[in-house]
């Protein structure tokens, strides 16, 4: 058979995303904040969107998300991106707007400012990943690092005692009056990755209805913060983390 | 004409209607006393129902000042209001804007510090405003308004320095103009520009990339430290320009003057009516009001210096402006500071006392 005759469309199963640059990332290996990246990169695309989104990046490993998926961006500071994005979707109604943030970014330094854009019913949606620690900075304890976890600031473990408990922002969110889609995901398994990919487009969508708005929790991997191999860490995210922060909807207002 | 009208007003409640006036788009603040009134009238007036303007009340200062930063940064005309306090929880945002270039507008209705200290006037926010405030080398474009009438006028102009120079401007009131009623003739309405205008005004704007170019990155991030030098060297030329270009200043019975009061915003008054009390003395003295806090007028009063014997700088601080002033004095004559501290105004007749002990 020759090249040419495979090489069409009817056969294509997999292809880098339109809106992925070939900027390299600096992400480290098995770290899920990449695949993330890929299925919003999709996600605008298939929608077509691409001229009418606007992304908020966060302060975190994310950071740079700006210099990876080919769309405008606003760089917030430090867990303030849902105010940007409050602000961003009210000026331009017509626009999609979504914050992408760490657990750290979100659930400790902005968890006023995320709390009350959903609050409000803005809608835009917060792309949120859970790590359980804060990679950026060099694997410190986070508000959603989990009970008995070691962690630069925690090495002998969180203690409750000494450290209070994981937050579980996403059950809070589901509370919200506003909020109309709130959901946990992963993307440790190609079966998980097409969930989590499904979670963040009916996201947009609700967003771009008018319905209010969405949180999309990513239950992830930081190879270098838990210091484990990209496979021990998935298989320790199973364990550890899927028992605690439940994957599957928490709250969608269709349903 | 109807826009040419005389109305009786506070200066807070003329700050919102001049927003609606020039064709702001975005307003996002937090109460706090003496500067409600702003985000009341705002509620009030329903702009959002004529104009379009979008008016929200935050959760917190912070998140004000981040809600600009997003609308600023997507290419709108938006703004904030506070006082002190909430100033000061507003520092990070401004840095962040500054070093993202991007314009905006925030009012300061200042009142008495440090900490929650009092909600009577003070002006004791000069340094925060005028020296950086927040972290990195940068400033904001402060006007001080000295009547309710600088404070509706000064709307406007703030945004359009903001736009000229991709930076955020300030207006730095304080409790008195705020809270004092006053004649004011509002600004006439300017429709807010469209969607075209603000592609074609602010190429640089987060609005969505069409394939046509390349994306819009609002950020103030660089890794590179040799980058980071030139970005940084770049703001600093700017800054430069403005400093050149923007000083704006008030002179008052200057010409014959043997000595000069410098003071801005409402101590400018306070030292008005403490000038004519003093040339009725005999005492020939005059005011240099600087208008924009920054750029700071250095060169009019280095120039000032070669003609009076002494200046007074009147502040309703414990002497912040007078640095300035000494800088541009740079020891030739001298230069006192009188003010009164914790929400206290001074009155005409100590101006008067304090000017006799300098001339002795
Ligand atoms: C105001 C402020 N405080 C602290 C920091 C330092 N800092 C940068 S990223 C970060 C935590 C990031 O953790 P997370 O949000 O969980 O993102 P991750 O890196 O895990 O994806 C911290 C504390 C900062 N940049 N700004
Ligand atoms: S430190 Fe953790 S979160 Fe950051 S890139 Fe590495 S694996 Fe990912
Ligand atoms: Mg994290």
């Amino acid at each position: 058979m020759d090249i040419k005759e495979i090489i069409q469309p009817e056969n294509l199963v997999y292809q880098k995303p339109e809106l992925l640059n070939d900027t390299p990332m600096h992400y480290c290996p098995g770290c899920s904040h990449g695949v993330v990246h890929k299925l919003i990169s999709e996600v605008i695309a298939d929608m077509g969107m691409a001229d009418k989104t606007v992304g908020v990046s966060p302060v975190g490993c994310a950071v740079f998300a700006y210099k990876y998926i080919d769309i405008d961006w606003e760089e917030a500071a430090h867990g303030r991106a849902p105010a940007l994005a409050t602000a961003i979707k009210r000026l331009w109604p017509d626009r999609m707007v979504f914050t992408y943030q760490g657990d750290g970014d979100l659930a400790c330094i902005g968890t006023a400012e995320t709390i009350h854009a959903l609050n409000r019913g803005e809608n835009i949606t917060i792309i949120f990943i859970n790590n359980a620690i804060y990679g950026m900075t060099g694997g410190q304890m986070a508000p959603t690092t989990l009970l008995g976890m070691k962690t630069a600031t925690c090495p002998y473990g969180r203690d409750p005692k000494l450290h209070g408990y994981p937050l579980k922002i996403a059950d809070i969110a589901a509370q919200l009056e506003g909020t109309c889609y709130v959901t946990r995901q992963s993307v440790h398994t190609v079966a998980a990755i097409n969930k989590a990919k499904k979670a963040i487009r009916k996201a947009f969508e609700y967003n771009m209805a008018g319905k209010g708005s969405c949180l999309v929790e990513m239950v992830s991997t930081c190879n270098s913060g838990w210091k484990l191999s990209p496979v021990k860490a998935n298989k320790w995210m199973e364990e550890n983390m899927f028992p605690f922060y439940h994957i599957g909807d928490l709250k969608d207002i269709n349903q | 004409m109807a826009d040419q009208e005389i109305t009786l007003m506070k200066g807070n409640e003329a700050i919102a209607h001049a927003a609606i006036r020039c064709g702001c788009d975005g307003y996002f603040g937090y109460p706090i006393t003496p500067q409600s009134e702003v985000l009341e009238t705002l509620a009030e007036q329903k702009p959002w129902e004529t104009t379009g303007m979008v008016v929200l009340q935050a959760e917190s200062e912070t998140s004000s000042i981040n809600m600009v930063y997003g609308g600023a940064g997507c290419g709108k005309k938006v703004m904030t209001s506070s006082s002190s306090p909430g100033i000061s929880l507003m520092q990070e945002g401004l840095s962040y804007m500054a070093g993202c270039e991007i314009p905006c507008l925030v009012v300061n209705v200042s009142r008495g510090g440090p900490g929650l200290g009092t909600i009577q006037p003070s002006q004791a926010d000069y340094f925060q405003s005028c020296k950086g405030g927040g972290h990195g080398d940068y400033h904001l474009i402060v006007l001080a308004p000295s009547s309710v009438q600088e404070t509706a006028d000064f709307v406007d102009l703030a945004f359009e320095l903001a736009f000229k120079y991709r930076n955020p401007a300030m207006i730095l009131s304080d409790g008195v103009i705020g809270q004092m009623m006053e004649k004011v003739v509002l600004p006439p309405f300017k429709p807010r520009r469209t969607e075209e205008q603000i592609l074609k005004e602010c190429p640089w704007a987060a609005t969505g990339r069409p394939k046509t170019r390349k994306p819009n990155v609002i950020t103030s991030l660089e890794l590179d430290p040799a980058k980071m030098e030139e970005i940084n060297i770049r703001i600093q030329k700017k800054y430069a320009e403005i400093q050149e270009k923007e000083v704006r200043f008030e002179e008052y019975m200057l010409e014959d003057a043997e000595y000069a009061i410098c003071a801005f915003g409402s101590a400018a008054r306070i030292a008005k009516k403490a000038i004519e009390d003093a040339r009725k003395e005999g005492i020939k003295v005059g005011l240099l009001r600087p208008i924009t806090l920054w750029p700071f007028p250095y060169k009019e009063i280095d120039k000032l210096s070669n003609k009076v014997k002494g200046i007074l700088s009147l502040e309703i601080n414990a002497g912040q402006m007078v640095e300035d002033i000494r800088l541009a004095v740079n020891g030739r004559i001298p230069v006192n500071h009188y003010g009164r501290l914790g929400g206290i105004i001074p009155a005409p007749d100590e101006v008067v006392a304090e000017l006799k002990k300098m001339m002795k």
